[in-house]
């Protein structure tokens, strides 16, 4: 069955540098696995299409039921240099809890 | 057990938070963090001008306005409000608040050193981007050295009421008085680690505290009056987040949780001057209300280099914006920013980047926004930057003629032209710490 992130999940987001940083954290323990599986590098990469030119890198946080997910080069340069309204990737998270995922 | 609180996230943060973690309950240490990245370079700008600036300039008056409650009670406060100019912050805060002792750390700054360090055969490579120091020198504008809690806590061991120092770590802020309190050793990796991560958790203010919080976010109670966050440590390394009972805001697994993810690369490395802490070994429990418990953290050695915070001048930039209403208010703002394009280059004008945003429609969140086919309004918003500064400034008068000779329902232009501002960007490197010593100079 399909449903949106956000039903299994709460973010935060934001910058270093050009670089935007992404905590997806499960709202129980038991959907962690499923973050796991479904919120892949290729699978946010995707997501965001062209506003992340660069790579996704994720770490995993079992302790917290947690990764974190980097996306690099999608700040228009980042930091005073960007001319994007959202120059440090803060509501980057809250856009990430739309992604269709396969929760059985 | 010491409770050690934050009450500025940086610099602009809620003025009232400070003074509230005063007077709803007690409290140790009262952390003030007021440098980001960009604040640096703002405060170089400003001592350049003047050289008894170069530093937070809220810092004074709020140390004047708690300095008897501080004394009576025993408040020592820590804080990195020296900016590039800690000696003119010190003689400020003195005139605040005469009655106190002042310790104030140097040696982060290596602004006037950075050929003596090239010279010496230190590569200064970006550490993004790789390109060599040389490419930014002549737009340099301040370069400081990240220092660690050790210094600041030398300075709290000389009984000062007061210490400030310029670009220590966000996180030193709050371990330093772990350090001086509890007599942690500079090789005490997994204690360090606990005593950073403490840091990390409190350094952005109240957005541990139910600020900035997804869950459950309509349910936070008294936001108005959102308690800032309190740490209480204890010699062990093991510590509970929590907040002054009477204040708004919530203190949960979640909240706490969030603001450990904010702002972190590999969570295996948090790397630091005092420790690399690993935010994997991190255990949390909800032990009461508004009461969160922080255990098992490991740490390892701290690197033996120093990280520079270096800020440089990198030409011009400027950002319009126009209304565009229903109906077909999207399409409108598309026909304008073509017609923006067109006009700048048949000037002739030439820029490193122009950025065009429809905010209502995908400014926040470009491909991955929701669609929204028939919006009632949209702002254009087209920004524009280079080293051409005339080039930036024929922009700004790019936009407004459009309310008359572009597409129709075009508002929004009360503010007249936008802003050209210089842009003062950020570039980091590495040095070898022992070039960095740091000296603890106590006045009063």
């Amino acid at each position: 069955m399909k449903k949106p992130l956000g039903e299994i999940a709460h973010t935060r987001s934001g910058d270093k540098g050009d670089t935007s940083n992404i905590g997806v954290i499960a709202l129980k323990p038991e959907y962690y696995p499923v973050i796991l599986r479904e919120v892949t590098p290729e699978r946010v990469k995707s997501f965001f299409g062209d506003l992340v030119k660069g790579k996704v890198e994720r770490f995993e946080l079992p302790n917290l039921h947690a990764l974190n997910l980097l996306l690099h080069e999608a700040l228009g340069g980042g930091g005073t240099v960007s001319l994007r309204v959202d120059a440090q990737g803060k509501t980057y998270g809250a856009a990430l809890l739309r992604m269709e995922i396969d929760v059985d | 057990m010491i409770r050690i609180a934050n009450g500025q996230g940086f610099w602009g943060d809620w003025l009232e938070a400070p003074v509230r973690l005063v007077d709803q309950g007690p409290i140790d240490f009262l952390v003030l963090d007021y440098l980001a990245e960009v604040t640096m370079s703002i405060l170089q700008k400003q001592k350049q001008e003047d050289p008894n600036l170069g530093y937070a300039r809220d810092f004074p008056p709020l140390v004047g306005r708690l300095a008897t409650r501080l004394k009576s009670r025993n408040i020592k406060v820590v804080a990195n409000a020296g900016g590039v100019n800690p000696a003119a912050c010190a003689k400020a805060v003195l005139k605040a608040a005469p009655g106190l002792k002042v310790a104030v750390v140097h040696g982060d700054d290596v602004f006037s050193r950075l050929d003596e360090l090239a010279s010496k055969g230190y590569e200064m490579r970006d550490m993004d981007t790789g390109e060599p120091i040389s490419s930014i020198r002549p737009g340099i504008l301040a370069a400081n050295a990240y220092i660690g809690a050790f210094p600041l806590a030398e300075a709290l061991d000389t009984g000062a009421d007061v210490v400030i120092a310029g670009r220590s770590t966000d996180t030193a802020l709050t371990l330093a008085p772990m350090v001086h309190r509890f007599g942690w050793k500079p090789d005490g990796w997994d204690k360090l680690a606990a005593g950073t991560i403490a840091g990390h958790i409190i350094e952005c203010g109240a957005q541990c505290t139910g600020g900035n919080c997804q869950v459950d976010w309509q349910s936070i109670p008294n936001m108005e009056d959102i308690g800032y966050p309190i740490i209480e440590a204890k010699p062990d390394a093991t510590f509970t987040v929590t907040k002054h009972e009477s204040a708004g805001g919530r203190v949960h697994s979640d909240t706490v949780k969030e603001q450990l993810l904010y702002e972190l690369g590999d969570p295996a490395r948090y790397i630091t001057p005092d420790c690399v802490a690993d935010f994997t070994s991190i255990q949390l429990a909800d032990t009461g209300p508004n009461r969160v418990r922080v255990s098992g953290i490991r740490g390892g050695p701290r690197p033996p280099t120093l990280k520079l915070s270096i800020s440089y001048a990198n030409g011009w930039k400027s950002i319009g914006t126009l209304v565009y209403s229903w109906p077909q208010a999207l399409a409108k703002a598309q026909a304008a920013d073509r017609i923006v394009r067109a006009r700048l280059k048949s000037l002739g004008l030439s820029f490193e980047e122009i950025h065009t945003e429809y905010f209502g429609a995908n400014a926040c969140a470009g491909p991955a926004a929701p669609p929204n086919p028939d919006p009632p309004e949209i702002q254009l918003r087209i920004g524009v930057r280079g080293q051409d500064r005339k080039a930036i400034d024929r922009f700004t008068r790019e936009l407004i003629p459009l309310v008359l000779n572009g597409p129709p329902g075009a508002t929004g232009f009360g503010e007249g032209r936008p802003a050209v501002r210089e842009i003062v960007a950020y570039w980091s490197a590495l040095i070898p710490r022992e070039e960095i010593q740091t000296r603890v100079e106590v006045i009063s």
